[in-house]
């Protein structure tokens, strides 16, 4: 599904990335694992295509065609899903406009008819049922005023209404309690599937409590420095990220 | 009048022709004289440059660029196919001035309630003299310094007045729409309105500014609305104007005790305008609500310039301006607000905020408070920016494409002031017209969050 080639990245002429190879078949949940500053952020960002980002060498291929050519919201169309870190507010415009235009939108790309207003709604319910959300959290508008817990939950229902075929899932549990984690993780384990995947981006080992991952790469200084099993996440629990930062010297 | 002050008016007369109707016998003669203080002050205050700190961000080389003739008959004959309304659906009731000509064709009034007129200034004229007297030039004492108030005096062509007498709750909105363009070269028109709600009396009315195909033309309005005590008005102005139209407004407001003057300004349109707006706040208990907001592209400029003046104790106002700038286009806020010595307990708020689309957009905001009592609450703020690129990301990381993002991020950076209307049908009315100043139309304005 993705196939990251010798992928090198800059910003503002200082190399982040330096070189990640990462293979992502459909079926599979992969944990980047990683300290501060070691570039997972860059990662997810340009698998998502944010600017600011330039790309200086390596390849990122996703259902075979080159994903950094194309527009963020062609990437989404295509299956793309990013959970950011930080969910953006949007004064005025409700949860609901936004999910119905966004989903509205990737079906016109994919030459889809459009969903009215009752189908959607009736698709909307279900997928907040699922997910044990109150409809209240559709009615507010996007983000304004949701607390840490719901800003994150608020990204896993876009997730589910929008059902991509690869997520990336950015520090997801930054800022989460324990039972904000587990509903988080419980959403996301709900949406797993043989043919998507996702790549869960995280600082901490116990979200990989909640989401437990086929492969666990430890990314620091802009390398992949060590891939494994979900036993490497323990083993970096316990250790730390020291011995990364020793290999790297 | 001076000449060489305005090169831009062709074959003027020196005064406006008689508002009143021939069959009343003319003008009378504390009009005639009116008209003469008017030129006179003109005159001697000249067209306003920039050297004035007032008109320092406002240019009127538009208006010296064009020669203006006086509207005729004809030119208040211009086909009219839709009649223009801020709410289409319902009927309101609603006078309709076609290049400054009132259309009693296309107006009708037979269902205010009784005691409330809703005329021409010339019917008003003919039906009671005296009440005219009394309201005309009333409340613009502080606005001597005002060149394009006397201008409009001097040269009244037209206008309405809305009187709503002690106690009459008016409940739906009346329209009051002035129609512009479709003229054989460019015209100039001099509106003057009174809107006086008694005490104890309650109304909403719109201004409803539309302009119709190209070409210049030149509305100079002055407008005095007296809000007594216990009153309340909405007062919703909608500037449409074409885009090569002129349209500077004076308004003069004065709030009684426990009254409430609760405006919204939306302008949509026009080469260049310039909204002037004065209240004072009279009476203990007084509000006023002033706010507005401008969406302006090409090279539109558009100013709003307005004073508040608490004179009492114990009297609230909020001001919140939001503007939208693309392409050349350019906007001006100057916001002052005066708290006269003992209005202790005044509560202020003033915001101007604007989102600029282009590099070539520019604003010019200020805001000045003058404060000479101690016991005062009056916070004010002024920012400006660009489309958040976070926001712009987020969006489009989730498939919406970017022209249908930005229109989105556009109309979310609006809502704020949207929620300062109170009436949800008004609100959903002016976002429909900012949903459709926007490059592609997108959405359901019902489907957007309202407080």
């Amino acid at each position: 599904m993705l196939e990251i080639h010798d992928l090198h990245v800059s910003v503002d002429g200082t190399e982040i990335l330096k070189g990640i190879n990462l293979v992502v078949n459909a079926g599979e949940v992969h944990a980047i694992m990683g300290p501060n500053g070691s570039g997972k952020s860059t990662l997810a960002h340009i698998i998502a295509g944010r600017d600011g980002y330039e790309v200086t060498g390596g390849r990122v291929v996703y259902k075979g065609e080159d994903l950094t050519a194309l527009e963020p919201e062609d990437r989404a169309a295509k299956g793309v899903f990013l959970a950011f870190q930080y969910p953006v507010e949007i004064p005025g415009v409700a949860n609901t406009t936004f999910l119905k235009e966004a989903i509205n939108a990737q079906r016109r790309f994919n030459g889809k008819d459009e969903l009215d207003a009752m189908a959607f709604m009736k698709m909307l319910r279900a997928k907040t049922k699922e997910l044990g959300m109150s409809d209240d959290m559709l009615k507010r508008a996007v983000n304004v005023g949701f607390s840490g817990g719901e800003k994150k939950r608020n990204e896993v229902l876009q997730m589910a209404v929008l059902e991509p075929s690869l997520a990336v899932l950015d520090e997801t549990d930054s800022g989460l309690d324990i039972d904000a984690l587990k509903i988080v993780a419980d959403g996301v384990n709900s949406l797993r599937r043989p043919d998507n995947a996702a790549i869960v981006i995280t600082h901490y080992q116990r979200l990989l409590d909640h989401i437990v991952p086929d492969h666990v790469h430890v990314l620091a200084h802009g390398r992949i420095q060590r891939s494994g099993g979900k036993e490497l996440a323990l083993e970096l629990e316990a250790k730390g990220y020291a011995q990364f930062a020793e290999e790297a010297a | 009048m001076a000449a060489n002050e305005l090169a831009f008016f062709e074959q003027f007369p020196r005064l406006g022709p008689a508002l009143a109707l021939p069959s009343a016998g003319g003008d009378p003669a504390w009009l005639a004289t009116q008209r003469e203080h008017g030129l006179t002050r003109f005159g001697a205050l000249g067209l306003p440059t920039r050297r004035l700190e007032s008109w320092r961000y406002t240019p009127l080389k538009p208006l010296e660029d064009t020669r203006y003739r006086p509207v005729t008959a004809e030119d208040g004959m211009a086909p009219v196919d839709l009649v223009p309304s801020l709410l289409p659906n319902d009927y309101l009731p609603r006078l309709v001035f076609v290049n400054g000509r009132l259309r009693p064709e296309l107006s009708r009034t037979e269902r205010l309630p009784e005691g409330v007129h809703l005329e021409s200034i010339g019917a008003a004229l003919a039906r009671d003299p005296d009440w005219v007297s009394r309201h005309l030039g009333a409340l613009t004492a502080d606005s001597d310094d005002k060149a394009f108030l006397h201008l409009n005096t001097a040269m009244m062509d037209c206008g309405f007045v809305f009187h709503v007498p002690r106690g009459v709750v008016v409940e739906t909105p009346v329209e009051v729409v002035f129609v512009g363009g479709l003229t054989d070269g460019p015209v100039a028109y001099f509106p003057r309105n009174l809107v006086v709600i008694e005490e104890g009396a309650q109304a909403a009315l719109i201004k409803y500014h539309v302009g119709q195909g190209v070409g210049p033309y030149l509305a100079t309005a002055a407008t005095e609305i007296q809000v007594a005590d216990a009153a309340i008005l909405r007062h919703t102005k909608v500037q449409a104007e074409s885009i090569d139209a002129t349209h500077l407004a004076t308004v003069n407001v004065r709030v009684g005790r426990d009254a409430t003057y609760d405006s919204f300004s939306l302008a949509i349109g026009g080469r260049l305008s310039r909204s002037e707006v004065s209240v004072r706040i009279e009476g203990e208990g007084g509000h006023v609500g002033l706010n507005g907001a401008y969406l302006m592209r090409g090279r539109e400029h558009c100013d709003n310039t307005t004073r508040i003046d608490h004179c009492v104790p114990h009297t609230t106002a909020r001001e919140v301006f939001k503007g939208v700038l693309d392409d050349e286009a350019r906007a001006v806020f100057q916001g002052k607000i005066v708290v006269h010595k003992d209005a202790q307990k005044t509560d202020g708020f003033q915001l101007s905020k604007a989102l600029l689309l282009s590099t070539g957009a520019e604003i010019d905001a200020k805001p000045e408070l003058e404060i000479y009592a101690d016991d005062v609450k009056c916070a004010h703020g002024a920012t400006m920016g660009q489309l958040d690129a976070a926001a712009l990301f987020y969006l489009r990381s989730r498939g919406i494409p970017e022209a249908l993002a930005r229109n989105m991020l556009v109309q979310s950076f609006l809502a704020e002031v949207l929620e300062e209307i109170k009436d949800p049908t008004i609100a959903a009315a002016l976002l429909n017209k900012i949903v459709h100043w926007l490059p592609a139309q997108c959405f359901l304005a019902d489907e957007w969050v309202t407080p």
